[in-house]
């Protein structure tokens, strides 16, 4: 199997959130125009590391995540760069139209970045868990969406977004994450990984399925199978090249998130797919509300683990033999 | 069926003892109020060995809110565990749902479910989910756990039962931190236009927050004057006198043509001083070692107070 040289064998590592957190204080540091909200979950998205170093650009907006997406979007409009963070089901969960109206259609320069997405959030249920934000911010036109891997994405990520101007939503995960780069300095909004190399079939990931998909391809190799692993960390603006490139020349795809089928990746690559070069798809998502448990069970009941993606790219291969 | 005030194990609550905090209202009997007090310490000891199992949940906001659940559920409701859907019942709804811990506590020693469920909190496949689930917890009426919706549906459950000319009331717990959600001043502007005085809000005040301090994170005082701006009437009690919630519930039910917040005046992680007033047992379980801590300080404080009285 071979794997891209910014790839380190899959160790244990920190959340993205953490990462995130260390970003924005490297960031504080470049840029005084940099300012961060939270709507008092700041311990938890790790935004509190940036109010400990510059408590004059940090504000505790309070449980408001429609206020604090206007505050952002007032912010922005006088010049600043704003960050704003909650968990992911309450911002975009619970601030939709202030994201569409004051940021999305005026372009503000607000990055919305929004923590413990997905369903492995600890063990606090369904209100909790969401799978569904990748399909809001996919909606709001204008927006980059982001889902970064591991710590390193996490952290690149978060510094393209203070680069780009625009709005631009970046979701991380609330649990720690398995370790998938090495470096990752040449980061690029839109541009595709392709953390394992193969010509066989080719699964699309991001978030915490991208170790999954790697796990998923070392399984398939084993069995001659080789499959290309694209880290998709970029669901807008897509890399539509990638996308068709893995089509014509593996024939066969699956997409895994860690999100509902509706309104996700696997739907945003799918449709790239029916324009350009149609093949085989199969689909690792979630496909009902979460439930409390740990992660490795929630995974597992959910159908999200690297098991479960191998099965998808027998499935998909099957149906490329077939056609 | 309907079983009369409080849980079936209860005594009936006839003979008054001296005036109530308005006319029509009678103060509870002494032997009353010290099985509510037993009640909320029940509550707090099943909070904390169910947080402390799960290796998570919301221990602070839990404790703060064992009087005020205790006093609803073994006082002022009426329903029927063996009947949870009982269209007569009064409706509890939590809106501030991370304290779902002291709610299971309530519906289980009440007999909605087998109090040995407890342990399964957050657990996978349980049907006590970290947050309130109405598809998964019988007793539940609303799930929770986005701040503010849980005070909206109330609205709609006091509107319904006036549409209805029913003759329950409905309850509804939210939070100090919670009222800093726009969606609770849009619900009181509404439940006081309508004159929804079939419903009964009660806020507990414990100062705290998910980060911090309330009062270092928006300024929320006077609360009573907010309330009473928004057209409620507002009754402001200590949150762990069962005596005062029991009456002002009381006094609650006699108000006719508003809608009425009990302003609870409460201590965030009561009765167990390392939790007391700290930010960090929000959302913090205890330590098996902790937890042992937290027992014997609530057994003192228990055996101090049944001494005393
Ligand atoms: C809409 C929403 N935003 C954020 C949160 C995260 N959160 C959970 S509890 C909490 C603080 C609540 O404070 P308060 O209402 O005072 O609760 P208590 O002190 O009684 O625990 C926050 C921000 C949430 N549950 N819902
Ligand atoms: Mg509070």
């Amino acid at each position: 199997m071979i794997v891209s040289e910014r790839i380190r064998r899959l160790v244990p590592g920190a959340a993205t959130r953490e990462a995130y957190g260390n970003a924005l204080i490297a960031l504080g540091a470049e840029d005084p125009r940099i300012v961060v909200l939270d709507a008092d979950l700041s311990v938890s998205t790790m935004t509190a590391r940036f109010g400990g170093r510059y408590p004059d650009r940090f504000f505790n907006v309070g449980v408001c995540e429609q206020n604090l997406i206007g505050i952002a979007a007032g912010l922005a409009a006088c010049g600043k760069i704003a960050f704003a963070s909650s968990f992911a089901v309450f911002a975009p969960g619970r601030c939709f139209d202030q994201l569409r109206v004051v940021v999305a259609q005026p372009k503000a320069n607000v990055k919305l970045v929004a923590s413990h997405a997905g369903l492995i959030t600890g063990a606090d249920g369904k209100s909790a868990q969401a799978l569904e934000d990748v399909a809001l911010m996919r909606a709001l036109h204008g927006f980059v969406v982001m889902v970064p891997a591991d710590e390193t994405c996490a952290f690149w990520a978060t510094h393209a977004a203070a680069r780009h101007v625009g709005p631009v939503y970046i979701r991380l995960g609330r649990a720690k994450a398995v370790r998938v780069y090495d470096s990752f300095d040449t980061f690029e909004i839109g541009r595709a990984v392709e953390v394992v190399e193969g010509q066989d079939v080719t699964i699309i990931a991001n978030g915490v399925m991208v170790a999954a998909a790697i796990e998923a391809a070392e399984m398939l190799d084993v069995e001659g199978v080789r499959a290309r692993v694209l880290d998709m960390h970029t669901v807008v603006p897509l890399d539509r090249d990638a996308v068709v490139r893995a089509t014509t020349e593996t024939g066969a795809l699956v997409v895994a998130e860690e999100h509902f089928l509706a309104g996700g990746t696997g739907e945003a690559v799918a449709r790239t797919v029916a324009e350009a070069a149609p093949a085989p798809i199969e689909f690792v998502a979630a496909r009902d509300y979460g439930i409390s448990g740990e992660a490795d069970e929630l995974l597992a009941q959910y159908h999200l683990t690297a098991a479960d993606v191998a099965a998808a790219a027998r499935r998909a291969l099957d149906r490329k033999g077939r056609r | 069926m309907r079983i009369g005030r409080g849980a079936p194990n209860d005594q009936s609550m006839e003979n008054a003892g001296g005036p109530g905090i308005d006319g029509a209202v009678k103060s509870l009997p002494e032997a009353l109020v010290r099985q509510l007090e037993e009640h909320a310490y029940r509550l707090r000891r099943d909070v904390l060995e169910m947080v402390t199992a799960a290796r998570s949940g919301h221990p602070g906001g839990s404790l703060s809110s064992a009087e005020i659940v205790a006093t609803l559920f073994f006082h002022t409701m009426r329903f029927n565990p063996r009947e949870p859907k009982w269209p007569g019942r009064d409706r509890f709804i939590l809106s501030k749902g991370h304290a779902a811990p002291v709610l299971y506590a309530a519906l289980a020693r009440t007999g909605h479910f087998p109090v040995e469920e407890l342990a399964r909190l957050r657990k996978s496949g349980s049907h006590l989910q970290g947050h309130p689930d109405q598809t998964r917890t019988p007793g539940v009426e609303v799930s929770t756990g986005s701040l503010g919706q849980g005070f909206s549906v109330a609205q709609g459950a006091a509107l319904a039962g006036k549409l209805d000319g029913a003759g329950y009331r409905v309850y509804v717990l939210i939070g100090d931190g919670e009222m800093n959600e726009g969606q609770i001043w849009e619900a009181a502007l509404f439940a006081a236009h309508h004159k929804l005085d079939n419903l009964t809000g009660l806020v507990d005040v414990n100062g705290l927050q998910n980060d911090t301090f309330v009062a270092d994170t928006l300024i929320t005082e006077p609360i009573v004057d907010k309330w009473r701006a928004f057209g409620w009437h507002v009754l402001d009690v200590d949150g762990h006198d069962v005596r005062a919630l029991a009456e002002a519930l009381d006094v609650a039910t006699e108000t006719k043509g508003r809608p009425t917040m009990i302003v609870c005046r409460t201590v965030k992680g009561k009765g167990v001083s390392f939790m007391e007033n700290n930010p960090e047992f929000h959302g913090k379980a205890p330590t098996p070692e902790q937890l042992a801590q937290a027992l014997g300080e609530l057994e003192l404080a228990r055996s101090r107070r049944q001494a005393g009285g």
